[in-house]
């Protein structure tokens, strides 16, 4: 990664124009040409350093429902969870935390019915209790890191 | 007024949007003309596509078009979710204060678990390494103060899925 990608990482964590040639505009910004541009963007994603570039929706204004669930699972037990509760399509992330309750996964479906009944299914295909936690107010969503 | 008009505006074109979003959810294409493309796919005018994405920008429905890095690759290697107990009758200044802080990525009210997940404010805190958070996460301590009655870190360990929020997905 050399100067230029970085501010390519920087300024694409920003908004990207919505016209006709919007990598020619940032290009242009950025002091580089759209095909440069376009094929950084392709390495940059190709080693990862991008897990996603396009449209963030944000599923709370979907009628969608969305919500964070967590789990105390023993070692033991750890990865056969795991593999139950990934197996659902609707489970966006999982992560495993240091602390009692040490499964954490957030549920997006496109109906509040439809949360409720896969918390059900988790439940039942691993014998433990899910602690759902929606959220009740969101002050702020915003990630953005600098490099 | 506005809200009329506005959910008017989101039903008369929910089925537009939807596909929309069906076809960009995974990301746009990296080619000179992405919109021109997606349009293409979907059979529908490049200018009626770049609108209904203005229009979903402007409302809220898209939070921005960019780029998501991959933190971990870029040294952002630690992240500790910080819980707080704080009164509920603050949580709207406290949080809004919190969620002001730079390192904070995410800052929400969620639901207590009382007796023993008393936590009612949540705030996800990044940085190079665990020291790096533990720093950053006095620093909300000390903007608490007083009202923060108890509070945890709980540090990831471990990422056992990451496929981000998809629509039109079942079991």
């Amino acid at each position: 990664m050399d100067e230029l990608d970085r501010k390519i990482i920087n300024r694409l964590q920003l908004n990207f124009p919505i016209c006709d040639h919007p990598f020619a505009v940032v290009a242009d910004e950025l002091g580089t040409n759209e095909a440069d541009l376009i094929s950084r963007l392709e390495q940059l994603s190709e080693k990862k350093y991008l897990t996603r570039f396009g449209p963030l929706y944000n599923a709370d204004n979907f009628g969608g429902s969305v919500s964070l669930c967590a789990m105390a699972v023993s070692e033991n037990d750890f990865d056969f969870v795991t593999e139950k509760v990934n197996a659902h399509p609707q489970v966006a992330h999982n992560y495993q935390r240091d602390h009692a309750l040490n499964m954490w996964f957030v549920i997006a479906t496109e109906s509040q019915n439809e949360l409720e009944e896969i918390i059900k299914k988790i439940e039942g295909e691993t014998g433990l209790p899910v602690k759902n936690m929606p959220k009740l107010h969101e002050f702020y969503v915003g990630l953005y890191f600098e490099v | 007024m506005w809200v009329y008009i506005l959910k008017f505006e989101i039903d008369n074109h929910a089925d537009l949007d939807r596909n929309i979003i069906l076809a960009t959810q995974a990301g746009l294409p990296l080619v000179a003309e992405p919109y021109q493309q997606i349009a293409e796919q979907l059979n529908i005018d490049v200018e009626v596509l770049q609108q209904r994405l203005t229009t979903m920008l402007n409302d809220g429905r898209i939070r921005r078009i960019g780029a998501v890095p991959n933190h971990y690759k870029l040294g952002y290697t630690s992240n500790g979710m910080t819980v707080w107990d704080v009164p509920d009758e603050l949580i709207y200044e406290l949080g809004e204060r919190v969620g002001k802080m730079t390192f904070v990525s995410h800052c929400y009210q969620r639901p207590r678990f009382l007796p023993d997940w008393p936590y009612n404010l949540f705030a996800m805190v990044h940085g190079h390494n665990h020291e790096e958070v533990l720093e950053k996460t006095e620093k909300i301590t000390a903007l608490l103060g007083d009202n923060c009655r108890a509070h945890d870190i709980l540090f990831s360990t471990k990422i056992l899925k990451k496929t981000g929020i998809r629509i039109g997905v079942k079991s």
